[in-house]
C-alpha cells in the first residue's frame, strides 16, 4: 500500500480547470518532483493534497484512509504539511510564534523546536524578530520549520526558491537532504530542472493541468522532460 | 476645579465605554467583521442578568456568574448560525445578517419585558451612590471607579491571553490567514467559536456595567453599538490600549461638552468622532485597526 | 464558422411590460379622481416606501455601501420642509426642496463618509444620523423631542391636500425611477453595476469608483429626503425621534432584501411586499417588527438574492431593459462585426 494515492484528480477555479484526471501515487519516503510551466496545474495539485482547494472529482487517499473531503487542519493531523506558495506566514508573529502554532496539530515525534532549530539554524538568531521583518531566505525556512512541527509523514513544497536569491535559496534547500534522510515523503513543486532531477526519485511533468511524462529521475532524459515541459511532443504528434 | 473634576469623570466614563468596545473591537479583529447587533447582545445581557436576579433574588454580582455561561453559549449559537455562514457571503452579508440580528433582539426583549426602563442600581446597595471624596469638589464614584477597574483588567488580561498563550496564538493567527492557520492544523471554524464566545464574555460585563451604572430598556443597544464603536474609531489602532484611550477620549469629550450645557454632552462625542475621522483621512490611514495585529507587544511599536 | 453575436437591451417582453407600466402610470395618474381618500393615503404609503426601496438599493445595490444611517437624510428632508415653509416658501415647493436638501447633505457627507470602507461606513452612518438628529432638536422652531407640524399644510382643504400630495408623491416615484432607469443604462450605470459585481475588478479596469460611489450616495440622499418630506406632508407632525429613527433604515434594508438587492424591479416588489405585509400585520406592533428581523436574517443567510434575483436567476426574467442581453444568431449581418453591432445598438 503506497502512503499517498490520488485517483482521477479534477481540480479547478470556477470554469477554468487547473488540474485534469490526475492520478499517480508516491510511497512513505519517496521523493517526487513536480515540474511544468506556469499554469500547468502544480500549485493547485498540491493544494488539493493539503486540503486547501476542494477538487471537483478524484479521490485522494493517504496511508490507506481516503482523505478526499477532510478540512486542512484534519489532514494535518494525519500527517500532511504544506510550505504554500509566498510562504504565507503568520506575518504579525515573531518567527518563534509561527513555529509554536504548528503545535496546534497535535502530533508528537522527532521534530519539536530542538530538532527543528537543528536542520534549519538560520532560525536560531531571529526567534524574537516578526516574520513580516525577515528575509525571503529566513522566512522560507520559517515556512518549511512550521511545516516541520506538525510532524508531516508527507511534506508539500511548493516552489521554495519562488522569490529567493541564489544564495538564499542554497541555504533553504541545504535542509532537504536531512528531511530525506529522516524519511519524509517530499512532493516538491520545481522551476528548476536540473535541481529537481538531482534532488528526486521521481519526476512527473505537468502540462495544462494533465501528468505528461512520469518515471524514475534517472530513466528519464533532460530533452525528454523539456519537451513534455513544452509539450513539444504533444504538438509533434 | 470644576475643569479637573469633569476631565475625572470623563476618564472614569472613558473606562465603561472601553468595555462597551472591547468585545466589537475583538470581534472585529478576529473576523473583520463588524458586528450590528454588539450593542443589544450587550443589552439583552443586562435583561438575562435581570431575569436571574429576580428568579433567584441574588445580587448581580453574584447572577453574572450564571449570566456569563449563557451569554458564551450564545456567543457560540451566534458564531454557527449567523456569524460563520455569513462570512462566506461576501463583504454586506454580515453587516445585513447582523442588523436582522439585532432588530430581531430588541423586538423580542419589547415584547417580553415591555418599555419599562429598568436598572441594577437599586440592587448593588451602596455601590450604585457611595463615593470618595478627594477635595472639596472631586467626588469619584465607586462603581465607576470599580467599572474602570473591571475594563483595565479586561484588556490586560486578554493582552496576556493573545501574547502569552498558545489559544492567544491560535486566534491571532486565524485573524491574519486562517488558510494557513488551518495548514499548520488548527481548525479556524473552532477558533472563531472560541473567538465568539469570548467576544460575548466581554459582552455580557460590559452588558451588566450598564445596567449598574445607568438604566436600560429593550431599544437601547442603538446608542450603546454608537458609543463603543466611537471608542474604537477614536481609539485608531484599534489595539487593546487604543480601545481604552478612545473610550476615555469619548468619555472626556461626553463630559467636557455637558459642562458647557448639558444638550451638549453626545454632540460633542459625536463631533470629536468626526473630528478624528477628519483628521485620520488627511493622514491617510484611516484603518479600524486591530485588535490582534500591530502594536501587540509594546516593543514592537511600529506605524 | 464564425459566430455572430449582437447585444441588445431589451427583448420583446420587455417592451409589452413598458406598454403596460405606461398605461399603469396613467391610470395612477388619475387616482385622484378615481379612488377613495383612504386608498390614496395608503398608495402615498406605498409610494414613499418604493422611493426608500430604490434609494437604499442604489446604495448598497449599485454602491457596494451598507448604511444604517439613511434616517439621517429622510430626518433632513421633512426638517428642511419645516424650515423652508417657516421662511415662508410656499409649502409643495418647500417640500421637494426639502428632499433636495437631504441630496445636499448627503453630498457634503460623501467627503468624509465614503473614506470609511464596510462596517466602519455603516455605523459612521449612523453616528450622523444620530448627531444631526441632536443638533435638529436643538433648533427652538422643533421644540426639542416634542416636535412641531407643518403647519402651512392647514391652509388647504383635506381633499385637495390629498390629492396634491398623491401626485407630489407620484411624480416623485417616477422621476427617482426614471432617473435611476437612466443612469442605469449610461456610463455610470455600467460603472455602478460593475462595482457591485466586484469591487476590485472594476477598479482595476479603470472604473472610476470613488465618483460612481458619490453619485450612488447622493442618490440615495435625495431619495431618501424626499421620502422624508413627503412623510411630512401625508403626516404633518414632525418629531425628530421618529423621523430620525433607526427603523427607517431597518425598513429600506427589509424592503431589498427581501426583493432583491442589486436589481432594478426587486426594490419595488420588495416595497409593495412591506406594504402588504404591514397592511396585514402592522396590528400586532411588536411581533410583526420580531417578524420583519427574523425574515431579514433568514433573507441575508439563505436567499441574498432576495426574490427577484431569485427569479431573474431561474428564468431569466427581466421585465425593463437596464441589462445587456447578448444574442447569437443568422439574424445579424455578415459584414457587421459584432462590436459594430454593439456601437450602434448604443447609439440606436
Amino acid at each position: 500500500m503506497s502512503l499517498l494515492e490520488v485517483a482521477g484528480l479534477t481540480a479547478g477555479h470556477g470554469l477554468l480547470v487547473a488540474c485534469q484526471n490526475i492520478s499517480f501515487s508516491l510511497e512513505a519516503g519517496e521523493v517526487l518532483a513536480l515540474v511544468g510551466a506556469n499554469g500547468a496545474g502544480k500549485t493547485t495539485l498540491l493544494r488539493s493534497l493539503a486540503g486547501a482547494h476542494r477538487p471537483s472529482q478524484g479521490q485522494i487517499s493517504f496511508a490507506g484512509a481516503n482523505i478526499t473531503g477532510l478540512p486542512a487542519h484534519r489532514r494535518t493531523a494525519l500527517g500532511i504539511a504544506l510550505v504554500p506558495e509566498g510562504r504565507r506566514l503568520f506575518t504579525d508573529m515573531t518567527v518563534l510564534e509561527n513555529l509554536q502554532i504548528a503545535r496546534a496539530a497535535k502530533r508528537t515525534g522527532d521534530w519539536d523546536l530542538a530538532s527543528v532549530l537543528d536542520a534549519l539554524p538560520q532560525l536560531k538568531s531571529i526567534l524574537t524578530r516578526r516574520a513580516g521583518e525577515i528575509s525571503g531566505g529566513q522566512q522560507q525556512a520559517t515556512a518549511i520549520g512550521r511545516a516541520l512541527m506538525t510532524n508531516p509523514r508527507l511534506l508539500l513544497l511548493d516552489e521554495l526558491s519562488l522569490g529567493l536569491s541564489p544564495i538564499a535559496v542554497e541555504g533553504v534547500y541545504a535542509v532537504l537532504p536531512r528531511l530525506i534522510e529522516a524519511g519524509i515523503a517530499i512532493i516538491l513543486v520545481e522551476q528548476d530542472l536540473r535541481r529537481a532531477m538531482a534532488t528526486a526519485h521521481r519526476l512527473i511533468c505537468m502540462l495544462e493541468g494533465q501528468i505528461m511524462v512520469q518515471g524514475p529521475s534517472g530513466s528519464l532524459t533532460r530533452e525528454a522532460v523539456t519537451a513534455a515541459y513544452f509539450g513539444l511532443n504533444r504538438q509533434a504528434a | 476645579m470644576i475643569w479637573l473634576n469633569q476631565l475625572l469623570q470623563g476618564i472614569l466614563l472613558g473606562g465603561y465605554y472601553a468595555l462597551m468596545a472591547a468585545g466589537l473591537s475583538f470581534l472585529f479583529g478576529v473576523m473583520r467583521v463588524i458586528n450590528l447587533a454588539h450593542g443589544s447582545l450587550a443589552v439583552l445581557a443586562a435583561f438575562l442578568l435581570l431575569m436571574i436576579d429576580h428568579w433567584l433574588g441574588v445580587s448581580p454580582f453574584i447572577g453574572l456568574w450564571l449570566m456569563l455561561p449563557i451569554m458564551a453559549l450564545i456567543g457560540m449559537v451566534f458564531q454557527l448560525g449567523i456569524l460563520e455562514r455569513s462570512l462566506s457571503g461576501g463583504p454586506l452579508i454580515p453587516l445585513l445578517a447582523t442588523f436582522g440580528v439585532s432588530l430581531l433582539l430588541d423586538n423580542i426583549l419589547f415584547a417580553i419585558f415591555g418599555a419599562n426602563t429598568q436598572s441594577f442600581a437599586p440592587d448593588i446597595g451602596s455601590l450604585s451612590y457611595g463615593s470618595w471624596a478627594i477635595g472639596h469638589s472631586i467626588d469619584i464614584s465607586q462603581l465607576d471607579a470599580l467599572i474602570f477597574a473591571t475594563a483595565l483588567v479586561l484588556l490586560v488580561g486578554m493582552h496576556l491571553l493573545l501574547t502569552r498563550s498558545q489559544l492567544g496564538r491560535m486566534i491571532r493567527a486565524t485573524a491574519i490567514d486562517a488558510e494557513a492557520a488551518s495548514l499548520s492544523g488548527l481548525d479556524p471554524r473552532r477558533v472563531r467559536v472560541v473567538a465568539s464566545v469570548m467576544a460575548m464574555i466581554m459582552i455580557g460585563v460590559a452588558g451588566a456595567a450598564l445596567g449598574m451604572r445607568s438604566s436600560f430598556e429593550p431599544y437601547a443597544g442603538g446608542a450603546q453599538l454608537i458609543y463603543a464603536f466611537e471608542a474604537v474609531v477614536i481609539g485608531g489602532t484599534g489595539s487593546l490600549w487604543g480601545t481604552l484611550i478612545g473610550g476615555i477620549m469619548l468619555g472626556i469629550a461626553q463630559n467636557m461638552g455637558a459642562t458647557i450645557n448639558p444638550h451638549l454632552s453626545q454632540i460633542s462625542g459625536h463631533v470629536v468622532f468626526l473630528l478624528v475621522l477628519l483628521v485620520r483621512m488627511r493622514m491617510g490611514s484611516l484603518r479600524l485597526g486591530n485588535f490582534l495585529r500591530k502594536r501587540m507587544r509594546p516593543s514592537v511599536v511600529s506605524a | 464558422m464564425t459566430q455572430y453575436y449582437g447585444v441588445e437591451r431589451g427583448t420583446s417582453r420587455t417592451r409589452i411590460i413598458l406598454i403596460i407600466t405606461s398605461c399603469l402610470v396613467v391610470a395612477l395618474a388619475c387616482g385622484p379622481a378615481l379612488m377613495s381618500a383612504n386608498i390614496l393615503d395608503h398608495l402615498i404609503v406605498l409610494f414613499i416606501y418604493i422611493i426608500l426601496a430604490i434609494s437604499w438599493n442604489a446604495l448598497a445595490g449599485y454602491g457596494g455601501l451598507i448604511s444604517v444611517g439613511q434616517q439621517a437624510f429622510f430626518g433632513i428632508g421633512a426638517y428642511a420642509a419645516i424650515r423652508l415653509s417657516y421662511y415662508g416658501v410656499p409649502v409643495y415647493l418647500a417640500l421637494p426642496l426639502g428632499g433636495a436638501a437631504g441630496a445636499m447633505a448627503a453630498g457634503i457627507a460623501s467627503l468624509f463618509m465614503l473614506h470609511l470602507r464596510g462596517g466602519e461606513f455603516a455605523i459612521g452612518m449612523w453616528v450622523l444620523a444620530t448627531l444631526i438628529q441632536q443638533l435638529v432638536s436643538l433648533d427652538p422652531l422643533i421644540q426639542g423631542s416634542t416636535g412641531t407640524s407643518l403647519l402651512a399644510l392647514n391652509h388647504f382643504a383635506p381633499a385637495s391636500r390629498r390629492a396634491d400630495t398623491y401626485w407630489l408623491s407620484l411624480a416623485v416615484l417616477l422621476g427617482l425611477l426614471g432617473a435611476l432607469f437612466w443612469l442605469l443604462r449610461s456610463r455610470q450605470g455600467a460603472a455602478m453595476q460593475a462595482i457591485r459585481d466586484d469591487e476590485e475588478a472594476a477598479r482595476s479596469i479603470g472604473v472610476a469608483v470613488a465618483p460612481t460611489k458619490r453619485l450612488a450616495f447622493v442618490f440615495a440622499g435625495l431619495g431618501a429626503g424626499m421620502a422624508g418630506a413627503l412623510w411630512l406632508a401625508a403626516s404633518i407632525t414632525f418629531q425628530p425621534g421618529t423621523y430620525f429613527g433607526v427603523q427607517w433604515t431597518a425598513y429600506m434594508i427589509f424592503m431589498v432584501l427581501v426583493g432583491g438587492i442589486g436589481t432594478f424591479e426587486g426594490p419595488i416588489l420588495g416595497a409593495i411586499l412591506f406594504f402588504a405585509l404591514e397592511t396585514i400585520f402592522g396590528a400586532t406592533g411588536v411581533w410583526y417588527l420580531i417578524g420583519l428581523g427574523a425574515v431579514s436574517v433568514g433573507f441575508a443567510l439563505f436567499a441574498p438574492r432576495g426574490i427577484w434575483g431569485a427569479l431573474e436567476a431561474r428564468f431569466g426574467w427581466r421585465l425593463l431593459p437596464v441589462g445587456y442581453r447578448l444574442v447569437l444568431g443568422p439574424g445579424f449581418a455578415r459584414d457587421k462585426t459584432a462590436s459594430s453591432i454593439v456601437q450602434s445598438d448604443h447609439h440606436a
